[in-house]
């Protein structure tokens, strides 16, 4: 199980105008495996998806995928390396003036020279690993949220990638759409090899099926290991995260004036 | 006061930054060879849903206006006895002036605010995030297409209002207010200059087709990626196309009609 | 299907344009597509040009027969010299023809209207017209009648 990592962030520094979003993460994703990058809201889980795409380039630290160190990429040669990644956004994304046959189709037809009888083939193969094979003439408008994601995931490996991202996969689902997204990632880690990386809040589902997860939070991580030993983890924080406490090191109450001044009560303060 | 100052120092840095960023949008956009294979369908597609499907509005108003003019000049020429004279009034008009600058306000507001709200939408639905994660640069698939097709209809719609106009125009006068009419039409060929007036009209619409989906472009494909973001570019895209529309009319009027 | 459709439509659109643009070009600016080198040039003197004007018509009997190209002043003379573009086609213009500034209408666009002579030879390129008459001033005109000339 320990092999060499696919991704490695390396004391990664970003900011995004004054407000500092990783102050100095370090953090090793292994092959073909699947993580689970988890934390409250905000703190940055899709910039961190961003950064491994190289839609975002660090304020300083690399992050090196697959050996090549993403921020120093070309244009050229980072189209190059996404193809090997696969996305899966948390609206789904696809092309909403296509049908759903077309939208798989799409990485195939941009990136390939393949005949029309092989695409085919191949977008009808994937559309029946994510068991939607008889959608393809749909278009996009017509399918619920739940089937729109499992059309973006067969679109996101069409090309057979080595890296597969999942923003929010389980956002917003109900239990069966939930089950079945479960089901499709862990038997497509398994059956393609793929590194799966998996960025959500939905702390049950998520470490159910990883099996490494780290916790982000405040720009840095708070806590890393296989979902065990996350449970056994000493902080409060990690603790506070993974049972849902509403208030512990994350508080309860925004800041507020005191409130003797608010509701009138005793004395008030020149 | 000092907050008002510096409120609005930043919004000239902000302007100026939006400029500089239209600046890059715009040579990524048509830098690079595109590829016939997949650009012309796109390119195609474009043409029909921002030329095509203008062309309605384009015909009626140029209708429309013709037969104003038409009447208004009429009404105005006969206190000189000139009736003669409207059909070149009418022709010169349309051909220099309006042909060219109501198009490109009816462009703006009709194809202009689509094709913003367009590529607005697919950068809120994260569409565009996802074409460049699957290695398509967007500027080249979404944006450029829909600039070469706003590019090249302008200056169609622009000669086809002119021409619908004066038709509606030759309407007026000679159906209905009695203009003969060898007059209208001879009268016009002499007052009518190709090369000043027509061509002249035409690289006008040329400009403004230009900005004007530059501007439609870029307001989308820059704006905040939620709804209240896209309808703010919208009304951006409508009211900088105008102003930008109308202060490069009078530009180049000073320069092709004024004898610098 | 849909793309066969969308592609002819475009192209039905694009030619469209360019009638339109043939039309202006031909019908509304009376573009001519014979090419340039079919008139010869002929001058004539006034003394009054009037409202003539280049690209003003010039015509015999009231068929157009060439085009005003330019209007300068004689610096000798200080007589308007109008030179004039005549279609190669009517060659045969009598030598002492003369040259008239005519009104359309009442108050319409002046013109050039040629009172054909007698001549045996006929105008070629660079000649001057013999005889002109001057554009009919308005005032003079009143002026004339009100003193009774």
């Amino acid at each position: 199980m320990a092999s060499s990592p696919y991704i490695s962030f390396d004391n990664v520094r970003f900011s995004r105008g004054a407000h500092t979003i990783f102050d100095g993460v370090s953090l090793d994703i292994p092959k073909g495996l699947i993580t689970a990058i988890m934390g409250p809201s905000g703190t940055g889980k899709t910039t961190l998806l961003k950064l491994i795409g190289g839609q975002l380039k660090p304020s300083s630290g690399s992050v090196i995928v697959a050996g090549h160190d993403v921020s120093t990429l070309g244009r050229k040669a980072l189209y190059d390396l996404r193809e090997n990644m696969g996305m899966l956004f948390q609206s789904g994304a696809l092309f909403t003036d296509i049908s759903v046959f077309e939208n798989v189709a799409f990485p195939l037809r941009v990136h390939t020279r393949l005949p029309e009888e092989m695409i085919r083939d191949i977008v009808l193969m994937k559309l029946e690993a994510v068991g939607l094979r008889g959608t393809r003439t749909m278009m996009p408008s017509e399918l619920s949220g739940g089937m729109t994601r499992r059309v973006a995931l067969a679109r996101s490996i069409v090309m057979d990638p080595e890296l597969i991202m999942y923003d929010e996969p389980f956002a917003g689902q109900d239990p069966i759409a939930m089950g079945v997204l479960v089901k499709m990632i862990r038997d497509l880690n398994s059956t393609m090899g793929l590194t799966s990386v998996l960025v959500s809040h939905d702390v049950p589902e998520s470490l159910s099926i990883c099996h490494f997860a780290c916790i982000i939070s405040d720009g840095r991580i708070i806590g890393q290991g296989t979902p065990d030993e996350l449970r056994e983890h000493p902080s409060e924080r990690v603790q506070q995260f993974l049972t849902g406490q509403p208030d512990g090191p994350v508080p309860f109450h925004y800041p507020a004036p005191d409130s003797s001044g608010d509701w009138g009560l005793g004395e008030v303060s020149e | 006061m000092m907050g008002a100052i510096a409120r609005l120092g930043r919004s000239g840095l902000t302007a100026i930054g939006a400029l500089g960023r239209s600046g890059t949008f715009l040579w990524r956009t048509l830098g690079g060879v595109p590829n016939p294979r997949v650009g012309t369908p796109l390119l195609m597609r474009q043409l029909y849903s921002i030329g095509v499907l203008s062309l309605i509005i384009v015909v009626v108003s140029g209708l429309f206006i013709g037969m104003v003019l038409g009447l208004q000049g009429y009404t105005i020429l006969s206190d000189y006895g000139s009736e003669q004279a409207i059909g070149q009034m009418v022709a010169l008009t349309l051909v220099r002036e309006l042909g060219p600058v109501v198009t490109a306000l009816l462009f703006a507001g009709r194809a202009g605010s689509a094709l913003t709200a367009e590529i607005g939408l697919m950068k809120a639905t994260e569409q565009l995030s996802s074409m460049e994660m699957m290695g398509v640069d967007p500027l080249r698939r979404v944006v450029a297409p829909r600039f070469w097709a706003g590019f090249i209809s302008m200056p169609l719609l622009a000669v086809i209002f002119s021409v619908v106009g004066i038709w509606g125009g030759m309407l007026v006068a000679v159906e209905w207010l009695g203009v003969f009419q060898g007059a209208f039409w001879s009268n016009m060929q002499s007052a009518v200059s190709f090369t000043e007036d027509v061509m002249n009209g035409v690289i006008k619409s040329v400009v403004f087709g230009f900005v004007c989906t530059w501007i439609a472009v870029f307001q989308g494909y820059d704006c905040v990626p939620t709804s209240a973001g896209i309808s703010s570019a919208t009304t951006k895209t409508v009211v900088y196309s105008s102003l930008a529309v109308l202060g490069l009319d009078f530009v180049l009027t000073a320069v092709m009609f004024g004898g610098f | 299907m849909a793309q066969r459709t969308t592609e002819i439509i475009v192209g039905l659109f694009m030619v469209a344009g360019f009638v339109a643009l043939l039309f202006l070009a031909l019908q509304v600016s009376g573009l001519s597509l014979k090419p340039a080198g079919d008139t010869y040039t002929v001058y004539a003197d006034f003394n009054d040009a009037g409202g003539l004007s280049p690209r003003g018509k010039v015509s015999m009997a009231g068929v157009s027969i060439g085009r005003i190209r330019e209007i300068t002043l004689n610096p000798k003379t200080f007589q308007a010299r109008v030179a004039i573009d005549i279609d190669a086609a009517y060659s045969s213009i009598p030598a002492d023809s003369s040259a008239v500034i005519r009104t359309s209408g009442l108050l319409g666009d002046q013109y050039i209207d040629i009172s054909v002579g007698a001549d045996m030879e006929a105008l070629s390129d660079g000649d001057d017209f013999y005889e002109t008459q001057f554009a009919m001033n308005l005032e003079r005109l009143i002026t004339n009648f009100a003193s009774g000339r």
